[in-house]
């Protein structure tokens, strides 16, 4: 490959049209990407030393707030690793209620990224309606648990918040709704060509490479890589629930949306599981404040993948360490791998497509360009708007699929 | 002989320095301690033979003389075996892993940032997860490092 001039193109990390800073740096020889170079690290905020310093109650506050979406997946991921160590049986019904929380918090995770791929691709009324959905999601989280995002429902031996029977209705209540809706957005997910032909041979990772590469989630098992933390190495209820891993082999983004929709309908078929077996009797139990000398491993299967967190204890009230690795971080090299050789026209579909956190991950993305052009300065929206016209230009155009479905969803 | 005794065995049969330095915690979670000399041949074996083909993380931890990492390894089925090695903190010097698991890259940066490790074979790229202008020679998750005061 001729070497030619190399220059940086600086997209971020700061800017309004994503959610959280980072900086992409790509080489890219005329419309393809020749490589990527993945720099992370602007989200950092030193959250692990800061549990050191910290009680264990006060670092299960803070470490819900490693991520804004997936909140309770931290905090229940570092709350089990201390309950191992300290030796806590928490109570079934507190299980129960944790992991009702978890797939609430699946629920409002995948359809908030069903609508953020809707964006990427130009299909915005699906953005529209699936956050519209996201809502009911969202309002049931609050009214269990107070809050709409860091619910605060874990404590070191359970959960703070009981569930009423009349709660129980409502969630039912919400979930019927959801499910009727999910089931349509399945049938335009996998129906509709306009989106079949955007999406698929995209962001290809063969099952091979998916296993090489250590790929996690709904990214993973859409390459047919068979790994859910929740049935491979249970926790909280899920060994007690019924439920099926979806697993896809059209290994792109496509197949990665198949995934994400297929796994709302057992989102919701496990919350009507819970809400049924529900068992009495206390929802925590008391914790030491200061937690013996030991160590624990924890896994939780978060919406975008697998979160592990590390946790050792000294016997005083402070931690002596505290460890995550959040699922986009596992996901890096992936992208990477998805993104070489391809379009950069595809490029906010593919990042989108692994729904990445980079919150949780620092918790960034450095691209670089190489090419003998002159040096040019993209954003975000700049390559949004590139996207969409240079599919639109190949007979890739959302418009009618849009207004159809905005005239579907009004009934 | 439940899946975890089983691992524990073809372990120390296969490195006969492990006996009684491999244990069960609880079901599906197994640690032990090795010398960095045997570590790659621990952690190939792990991948190649007894199909620990996932790399969950590298954890690092200050322990006053040493540093110590642990090297979390995952099986399909479940099990989580942590591999824990300890080096002395004045040549904190590890080899890296990334010719068996891809992944490893972005945990053994973490590893230099945070814990001033040096991993010898560590492929170039940007370094993670510090600033560029961070300062040489502070390494944050040291236990003698803190943040400076306001």
């Amino acid at each position: 490959m001729p070497k030619s001039k190399k220059f940086n193109i600086p997209m971020g990390p700061q800017h309004p049209a994503l959610k959280e800073p980072e900086g992409f740096s790509v080489a890219l020889k005329g419309e393809k990407i020749l490589g990527v170079e993945i720099r992370l690290g602007y989200n950092h905020r030193g959250i692990e030393k800061a549990c050191e310093q910290n009680t264990y109650i006060q670092d299960l506050y803070l470490i819900e707030r490693v991520c804004g979406i997936c909140s309770h997946t931290h905090a229940t991921c570092f709350v089990q690793a201390v309950e191992e160590i300290a030796g806590l049986q928490v109570p079934r019904r507190g299980l129960y209620l944790r992991t009702l929380i978890a797939e609430l918090e699946r629920i409002h995770s995948h359809l908030l990224w069903l609508g953020v791929a809707g964006h990427e691709i130009g299909f915005d009324t699906l953005l529209m309606y699936s956050w519209r959905d996201r809502e009911i999601v969202m309002d049931t989280l609050a009214l269990l648990t107070g809050n709409r995002v860091n619910y605060g429902m874990n404590t070191i031996g359970g959960v703070r918040h009981d569930i009423t029977p009349a709660q129980s209705k409502e969630v039912l209540k919400a979930i019927d709704l959801l499910e009727e809706r999910t089931k349509y957005y399945i049938e335009v997910a996998t129906q509709e060509t306009t989106i079949i032909k955007r999406l698929s041979g995209v962001g290809v990772v063969s099952y091979d490479d998916a296993l090489r590469l250590e790929a996690v989630g709904p990214t993973g098992r859409a390459s047919g890589l068979d790994r859910d933390v929740r049935r491979d190495d249970p926790y909280a209820a899920y060994g007690e629930l019924s439920f099926n891993v979806i697993t896809d082999n059209h290994c792109d983004v496509f197949g990665r949306t198949i995934v994400r929709v297929k796994e709302l309908m057992e989102s919701y078929k496990m919350i009507r599981q819970i809400i049924k077996n529900m068992p009495d009797g206390p929802i925590a139990v008391k914790a030491p404040r200061k937690i013996p000398a030991g160590e624990a491993v924890s896994r939780y299967e978060a919406p975008r993948g697998e979160d592990v967190h590390y946790v050792k204890a000294n016997g005083s009230e402070m931690p002596e360490r505290v460890k995550v690795r959040a699922p986009t971080l596992a996901n890096i090299q992936v992208v990477k791998h998805m993104l070489k050789d391809r379009y950069l026209a595809d490029m906010p579909i593919v990042i989108a497509a692994i729904d990445p956190c980079f919150s949780c991950t620092d918790r960034m993305i450095n691209i670089e360009y190489d090419s003998n052009k002159k040096s040019e300065v993209i954003n975000w929206a700049t390559l949004h708007e590139y996207s969409l016209k240079w599919h639109r230009d190949r007979g890739v155009d959302f418009s009618k699929l849009n207004k159809q479905f905005q005239r579907r969803m009004s009934i | 002989m439940s899946q975890e005794e089983k691992v524990k065995e073809s372990l120390v049969n296969k490195f006969g320095y492990l006996e009684g330095k491999v244990n069960i915690p609880r079901p599906r979670r197994i640690f032990l301690d090795t010398d960095l000399k045997n570590l790659a041949d621990i952690i190939l074996y792990a991948k190649d033979e007894l199909r620990f083909n996932h790399l969950l993380t590298i954890t690092g931890l200050d322990e006053g003389e040493n540093l110590s990492f642990i090297y979390h390894l995952a099986h399909d089925s479940g099990l989580i075996l942590n591999i824990k090695v300890s080096v002395l903190k004045s040549s904190p010097v590890l080899k890296t892993i990334t010719p068996f698991f891809v992944s490893a890259e972005i945990y053994e940066r973490e590893l230099v940032d945070l814990f001033g490790a040096e991993v010898e074979g560590l492929p170039a790229g940007n370094r993670y997860p510090l600033t560029d202008d961070w300062p040489q020679g502070e390494f944050p998750l040291r236990k003698d490092w803190h943040p400076a005061k306001e």
